[in-house]
């Protein structure tokens, strides 16, 4: 029980590793290619802007949910 | 770093991290956590506007990854929390409307942080004597009325008991949570949320969750998942009525996300590791939380 234990928190403290490091990439990719055009859409189009915003929150939200459940899948090489 | 929709300067680590505490809160009592990043972003210099819009498309996000997690552990109800989404939009129209009043009448500070003060006490009394009385009572859990339904108990039960005999047709059976239960009951409690919502701001999960637990006799561990469920179509509804206005940064909003896409997912795996009356107890410091800011920026004057 604790050999498993240690073994979750191990996968997870990795996954939290990998995990930083790949956000940190996305915070740059994000901030760089959406930045502009989402503050054009919101000065401009703010019912757009507004469905936009409600979809790109979903979509990352379903992504990011998807990528953590596979890291932890692939770390502790089974299915949880 | 340059947030250009708000013209707010930012570190992306304080909001992956705000996000992420917030994220284990919301996965694990079912809240929203307004009463923690409002005054998070506000502190960093975000205008209140964009603090209360943008919170609410992160809450969007955080919710959908707890809500997820919640689904595949069981814990949500989904005929439930489609129900009380009616409910609780229909209350937060309400209580923008009251605020609305109150502000032409020119007491809208003082009436709306009284009111707040006197819900957030309220709530933490009860739940401190309720699940510290049930934890105490020792009593076995009562036999699942449904197949699949996750078993509670509660020391105000019997008053549970009582709105559940009540005969206001149409009566709705939730299969998922184990209870039958009139239609209008349930919009009667989404609703009042709805209204503390608009009223109060945020997403009002301080009030949701634990009426869902008491007056509707869901399983907290249900509670927290269908109130979850409920907070992204309330919050969808919240965000875009925001963003039509001007007052979403999305960008700080999906930074934050990061963050709390994890935490959520965290928070909502430490449920499995709690009794119902166990989660109420730890719920009880959250309003409270939310009353010392509310009385700080009463004293000082300081919006946070």
């Amino acid at each position: 029980m604790k050999k498993e234990a240690l073994k979750t928190l191990r996968a997870f403290l990795i996954e939290l590793a990998i995990y930083a490091v790949l956000v940190v990439c996305y915070f740059f990719l994000v901030l760089h290619f959406l930045g502009a055009g989402l503050r054009q859409l919101e000065v401009n189009h703010r019912y757009t802007y507004a469905c936009v915003s409600i979809l790109l929150i979903i979509g990352q939200a379903v992504l990011l949910e998807n990528v953590t459940t596979l890291l932890l899948r692939l770390l502790r090489g089974r299915s949880e | 770093m340059l947030f250009p929709i708000s013209g707010a300067h930012i570190s992306p680590i304080y909001l992956a991290v705000i996000g992420f505490l917030i994220g284990i809160l919301g996965g694990f009592f079912g809240v929203g956590g307004s009463f923690i990043a409002g005054p998070a972003l506000r502190i960093v210099g975000l205008d209140w506007n964009f603090a209360v819009g943008t919170d609410l498309a992160h809450i969007v996000g955080k919710s959908v990854v707890a809500a997820k997690r919640h689904r595949a552990l069981g814990n949500v109800d989904l005929k439930l929390g489609l129900i009380m989404a009616v409910g609780t939009i229909g209350g937060a129209e309400v209580g923008a409307q009251l605020i609305q009043m109150l502000k032409r009448a020119g007491n809208v500070n003082l009436v709306v942080s009284i009111v707040s003060i006197a819900v957030y006490v309220s709530i933490s009394s009860f739940m401190i004597w309720e699940s510290r009385k049930t934890l105490a009572s020792r009593k076995p859990l009562p036999p699942a009325s449904a197949k699949g339904a996750k078993q509670d108990r509660s020391a105000f039960q019997h008053v549970t008991r009582a709105i559940q005999r009540l005969k206001l047709a149409p009566i709705i059976h939730l299969p998922v949570s184990g209870v039958r239960i009139s239609l209008w009951i349930i919009l009667a409690v989404a609703f009042v949320g709805g209204l503390f919502s608009g009223f109060l701001g945020g997403g009002a999960g301080y009030i949701r969750m634990p009426s869902m637990v008491y007056v509707l006799g869901i399983p907290t561990h249900l509670a927290v998942g269908t109130d979850l469920f409920e907070i992204i179509i309330s919050a969808s509804y919240g965000t875009f009525s925001h963003a039509v206005k001007g007052n979403v940064d999305i960008l700080i909003a999906l930074v934050m996300h990061t963050g709390a896409a994890i935490g959520a997912q965290i928070g909502a795996i430490m449920t499995q590791y709690f009794t119902g009356p166990k989660i109420r107890l730890a719920f009880v410091p959250l309003p409270l939380i939310g009353a010392a800011i509310v009385i700080y920026t009463l004293f000082t004057g300081h919006k946070l």
